[in-house]
C-alpha cells in the first residue's frame, strides 16, 4: 500500500560541485571524537578518563538527565583526550584507536523474540539509542516514551545531498533488520518516504508505510513529511532516524557489533576529489578528505544549509553523511558589477529580483556557484510572504518566531512549535532578505520548552 | 575598484583611532555599503545565503518610481503652460517642471536622512533602507507647489513620529511617506487644498480663472456643494476625459496623475516579486466595488462617475501600487493581504465620495488600513491556532 504526497512549497538549491558516485575507503582516521553537542539538550556525564582503553561499542558518557542513553566509542584503543570549552562544558572525547577493532562482546539476540522493553534495553546497552531522535524538540528520543510511529525519510533533498539509493544499495539485509528492531518500538506504523526514483531496497522493504513524495526541498525533511502524512500535536511524540543509521540498528541485530560504518559523500565547489568515502563515525575530516582543499575554504560537516563549520583538523559529526566544502566569501563586491545592484546573471536567489527564475525557464539544470557571503547586513523583518513560499507546513514562520523572540510559551504551542525543528527553517534562513539567523532563534525556543514543559 | 575600496578602508581605520570618531562608524559605512557588498561571512545557521537583500529591494521600488517622477516633472511644466498659454518646446516644459520637482526630492531626501544619520549615530547602528524609498514618495505625493520649508517639516516628523520613535524600518506601524502627507494636509489645510497649490506658478498667473487651478477630484466634489464648477457629469467627462485622466495629463499631486505610469511600476515590481499582486488586485476590486454601489445609488455628478474612471483620478491607483503594498505597515498574511488590500480600497473611495471635504480619501484610508492590518494578521492567525486546536480534538 503506497500513497504519494505533494510538497508545493520548497525550493531547490542547484549547487555546483555535487560528488560523483564512486566508493572509495577512507584512509584510517588518527583520532575518533564522539561531540556532545551534536546532541542538543545533552548533559554528558563521563564514565571513561583520559587513559582508559576502550572497545568499539564501550560508554564514553551518558546523559546526566536519562541516564539510561549511553554514547559510546565508534571504535576501540584508549581515551587521548578530553576536550573541554567554556564553563568546563565537555566539547569532545578524543579516542586513540590501536591497531586492530575490537567490538565490546555480545550474543547475537533474535530480535523477534525479545518485547519492546527487550528491545529498548538492547539498544541502550549496545549504544544504539542516539540515532533515535524525537519530534517535538528534535532531541535523542526519550526511551521511556512509546511513539505514535517512527518515520524514515529514504532521501536527502538538501543541496549537494548524497543519494542515498546509491549507498544503500544492495544494503536490503541490513535494512529490514533494522526496520524489525524499530517496529518493536512503536504500536503505530513505521513511516517510510520515497521518492519516485527510489531503490529496491526502500521499495521493497518490509513492515513499512510506503510514501512516494513529489516537490522540491524541503520534502526530504522529516518535520515536512510528518506535517504532511501524519502531524504531530500537543502531547504526542514522533521518532525518526537516518536511513543509514537503520543499516547500523541492523547490523547491530545480525552480528552484534558496534560497527558504525557509514559512506559520507564529500561535495562542494572548493575541493576536486569529490567521492563517496566509507568510513566511521567520529573520524577525522583529514582521513575522509583525499586531498587538499582551497586555502580560502570552509569544510562543513552535513550540508549547506544546516551542517555545522569544523576545522581541517576536525571530526565528522555523529549525524552527518556529507562533507561540503564550500569558497568562503570574505571578499568585497563592487555593488554595479557583482554586488547588490548588479545584474546577477551568476548569483543563485529566490527572489525574482534576480535572473535566476527566468534562466531556470530555459536551462533548468544550471548548477550555481554560492560562497558563504552573506549577501547583505542584518535588518528587521521587512518583506512579507518570503519565509511562507520555502515553508510547506501550515503554520506562520515569522509569528512563530516572534512568539520564540518574545519567550511565550504559549503563543509558541499555539502556532505549531511542536511540528518544528531548526532544518524547517533553514530555507527561511536561506532565502531571508534580512539576513535573520532563524535556525538559532528555533533552536531557541525548543531548548526553552524542553527545560520549561518537558 | 581597488582604488575606492582602499579609501574606505582608509576611512575605517581613521574612524577607529579613538573613541569618538567610532560614533561616526553609520556615516561612513552606509556609503561604503552602498557601494560594496560587504565581505561578511555566515557565522551561525545556513552556511549560504540568498543574493537578495534589502539594498536591492528598496532600489527597485525606487526603479519603479522613476516612470511616476519623470512624467510628474513633465506634467508639472505641462499643466503649468496649459494654462499661461504659452507656446514652448519639449525641453522648456521638462526644464519648468524639473525645476519644481527636483528642489522637492532633494529637500525630502535630505531632510529625511539628516534624521536617519542622526538616530544611526546615536543608536549606534547602521542606516537602514526604509527611507530610500519614503523619500521619493514623498515629494510625489506632494502638490507642486508646496513651499520647501513645508516638506522638510513633514518628512522630518514622518520619520521621528511615523518610524523612529517605533524602532526604525521594519518596525513602523503607519506608511511613512502617508504620514508626511497627512501631517501637512491637516497641519497646513489651507496650503494643502484649494485651488492654488496644483499647478506650479498659479498664484502669479494673471486673467486666469481661479477655479481651473482645481483637480479632478476638486471638480467632482464641488458636485456636492452649492455651486459646483462644472454643470454635470458629461462636462466633468469631457474636461478630464478617459484617455488624459489614463495618461495623466490633469492637475494634481506630483506623480500621481499618470494610471499608465504607475501600471509600468505595478508591472516591475509584479515582475520582481517585490510587490504583492494579492494587496494591488483586492485593493483595486474594493475601490471599484464601492465606486459602483455609489453610481448605482447615483444622485449627485459625483456618484454619477462611471466606477472606472472615478478609480482613474485622483491618488488611487499610485496608492494602490505604491502605498498600500508596503510590506511593512500592510497585512503579512496571504489571507490576510486580501482583506487589508479590499478594506483600503473600499474605505479610499468612500471618504472620497462620501466626505468631499477630504477628497484624497485614498491617504486617509490606506493610514486606516495600516492600522487595522495587525488586527486582520491576528484574526488570520487567530483562525490558524484554532485550525490546530482542532485537529487535536479529533485525533
Amino acid at each position: 500500500m503506497s500513497q504519494t504526497i505533494t510538497i508545493r512549497k520548497g525550493l531547490d538549491i542547484n549547487m555546483k560541485g555535487k560528488a560523483e558516485k564512486v566508493l572509495v575507503e577512507s584512509a584510517k582516521s588518527n583520532l575518533f571524537s564522539i561531540q556532545p553537542p551534536n546532541f542538543p539538550g545533552l548533559t554528558p556525564k563521563l564514565v571513561v578518563k583520559v587513559g582508559d582503553k576502550v572497545k568499539a561499542g564501550s560508554a564514553l558518557f551518558y546523559d546526566k538527565y536519562r541516564e539510561q542513553i549511553q554514547y559510546v566509542s565508534p571504535c576501540s584503543g584508549s581515551v587521548k583526550e578530553i576536550v573541554r570549552g567554556l564553563k568546563r562544558r565537555v566539547m569532545a572525547v578524543l579516542i586513540e584507536p590501536d591497531s586492530k577493532m575490537d567490538y565490546l562482546e555480545a550474543e547475537v539476540v533474535d530480535v523477534n523474540s525479545l518485547d519492546r522493553q527487550g528491545v529498548k534495553s538492547l539498544m541502550l546497552k549496545a549504544g544504539l539509542w542516539p540515532f533515535l531522535r524525537m519530534r517535538p524538540i528534535d532531541i535523542v528520543a526519550d526511551p521511556k516514551d512509546t511513539p505514535k510511529s517512527i518515520f524514515i525519510s529514504s532521501f536527502d533533498s538538501n543541496p549537494l545531498a548524497p543519494d542515498n539509493n546509491f549507498i544503500l544499495e544492495g544494503k536490503d539485509a541490513e535494512f529490514n533488520a533494522g526496520i524489525e528492531m524499530l517496529k518493536k518500538l512503536t504500536d503505530g506504523p513505521i513511516h517510510l518516504q520515497t521518492r519516485k526514483e527510489s531503490s529496491s531496497v526502500f521499495k521493497n522493504a518490509k513492515g513499512v508505510q510506503l510514501t512516494t513524495v513529489k516537490g522540491a526541498h524541503p520534502a526530504g525533511n522529516v518535520g515536512v513529511q510528518m506535517h504532511h502524512i501524519d502531524p504531530i500535536n500537543k502531547g504526542e511524540i514522533v521518532w525518526y532516524i537516518n536511513p543509514q543509521d537503520v543499516l547500523i540498528l541492523g547490523r547491530y541485530a545480525l552480528t552484534a557489533k558496534y560497527d558504525v560504518t557509514k559512506v559520507v559523500a564529500v561535495c562542494g565547489e572548493n575541493i576536486t576529489d569529490r567521492k563517496y568515502v566509507k568510513t566511521l563515525i567520529g573520524s577525522s575530516i583529514k582521513s575522509i578528505l583525499t586531498c587538499d582543499c582551497d586555502e580560502n575554504s570552509r569544510i562543513i560537516s552535513g550540508n549547506p544549509l544546516t551542517g555545522s563549520s569544523v576545522e581541517a583538523d576536525g571530526y565528522l559529526s555523529f549525524y552527518d553523511s556529507q562533507i561540503t566544502v564550500l569558497p568562503e566569501g570574505n571578499s568585497y563586491k563592487f555593488f554595479l558589477t557583482e554586488g547588490w545592484l548588479g545584474p546577477g546573471f551568476k548569483r543563485f536567489s529566490a527572489s525574482r529580483a534576480y535572473p535566476t527564475w527566468l534562466i531556470a525557464l530555459f536551462n533548468k539544470g544550471k548548477e550555481y556557484a554560492i560562497d558563504t557571503n552573506v549577501n547583505g547586513e542584518e535588518r528587521a523583518f521587512v518583506v512579507s510572504g518570503q519565509y511562507e513560499k520555502v515553508f510547506p507546513f501550515d503554520i506562520y514562520p515569522v509569528y512563530l518566531i516572534k512568539s520564540i523572540l518574545s519567550n511565550d510559551i504559549e503563543a509558541m504551542e499555539n502556532l505549531g512549535i511542536y511540528e518544528v525543528a531548526p532544518e524547517d527553517f533553514a530555507l527561511c534562513e536561506f532565502v531571508c532578505t534580512s539576513k535573520i539567523n532563524v535556525q538559532q532563534i528555533v533552536r531557541d525556543g525548543l531548548d526553552l520548552i524542553q527545560q520549561e514543559c518537558m | 575598484m581597488k582604488f575606492l575600496r582602499k579609501i574606505f578602508d582608509n576611512a575605517h581605520a581613521q574612524l577607529n583611532k579613538s573613541e569618538k570618531t567610532k560614533k561616526l562608524f553609520p556615516l561612513v559605512d552606509s556609503v561604503d555599503t552602498l557601494m560594496f557588498t560587504p565581505n561578511h561571512v555566515t557565522k551561525k545557521g545556513a552556511h549560504i545565503r540568498d543574493s537578495i537583500d534589502l539594498k536591492r529591494t528598496m532600489m527597485l521600488v525606487i526603479i519603479a518610481l522613476i516612470p511616476c517622477l519623470l512624467f510628474g516633472i513633465y506634467n508639472t511644466g505641462y499643466q503649468h503652460y496649459l494654462l499661461t498659454g504659452e507656446d514652448v518646446t519639449f525641453w522648456e516644459v521638462v526644464a519648468k517642471g524639473a525645476l519644481v520637482v527636483l528642489p522637492l526630492v532633494i529637500v525630502s531626501y535630505a531632510s529625511g536622512l539628516l534624521v536617519e544619520f542622526i538616530f544611526a549615530i546615536k543608536n549606534g547602528h547602521a542606516v537602514q533602507e526604509g527611507f530610500l524609498v519614503s523619500g521619493m514618495l514623498i515629494p510625489l505625493i506632494m502638490p507642486a507647489d508646496v513651499p520647501l520649508w513645508m516638506v522638510a517639516i513633514a518628512t522630518i516628523f514622518a520619520v521621528v513620529i511615523g518610524k523612529e520613535v517605533f524602532g526604525g524600518t521594519g518596525m513602523n506601524i503607519l506608511n511613512v511617506a502617508l504620514t508626511a502627507r497627512a501631517f501637512l494636509f491637516f497641519a497646513y489645510p489651507t496650503k494643502m487644498s484649494g485651488n492654488s497649490v496644483w499647478i506650479t506658478g498659479f498664484d502669479k498667473m494673471d486673467g486666469v480663472d481661479a477655479s481651473s487651478g482645481a483637480t479632478a477630484l476638486g471638480d467632482l466634489a464641488s458636485f456636492m456643494q452649492e455651486t459646483p464648477a462644472l454643470e454635470n457629469v458629461a462636462q466633468f467627462e469631457q474636461k478630464y476625459t478617459m484617455m488624459d485622466s489614463f495618461l495623466g495629463f490633469i492637475p494634481g499631486s506630483v506623480g500621481e496623475t499618470s494610471v499608465l505610469m504607475c501600471l509600468i511600476g505595478a508591472g516591475l515590481l509584479l515582475w520582481t516579486g517585490v510587490a504583492s499582486w494579492r494587496i494591488m488586485i483586492s485593493f483595486f476590486f474594493g475601490g471599484f466595488v464601492m465606486a459602483s454601489i455609489l453610481n448605482i445609488i447615483g444622485g449627485n455628478g459625483y456618484f454619477e462617475l462611471p466606477a472606472l474612471h472615478q478609480l482613474m483620478v485622483g491618488g488611487f491607483m499610485f496608492g494602490l501600487v505604491f502605498m498600500a503594498t508596503d510590506p511593512v505597515t500592510a497585512s503579512q498574511t496571504s489571507s490576510g493581504k486580501y482583506i487589508y488590500g479590499f478594506l483600503a480600497g473600499f474605505l479610499g473611495i468612500l471618504i472620497r465620495m462620501v466626505n468631499p471635504a477630504y477628497p484624497e480619501g485614498i491617504m486617509l484610508a490606506i493610514l486606516i488600513a495600516n492600522v487595522f492590518a495587525p488586527l486582520i494578521d491576528h484574526m488570520v492567525i487567530r483562525a490558524n491556532i484554532k485550525r490546530r486546536n482542532n485537529r487535536l480534538k479529533t485525533a
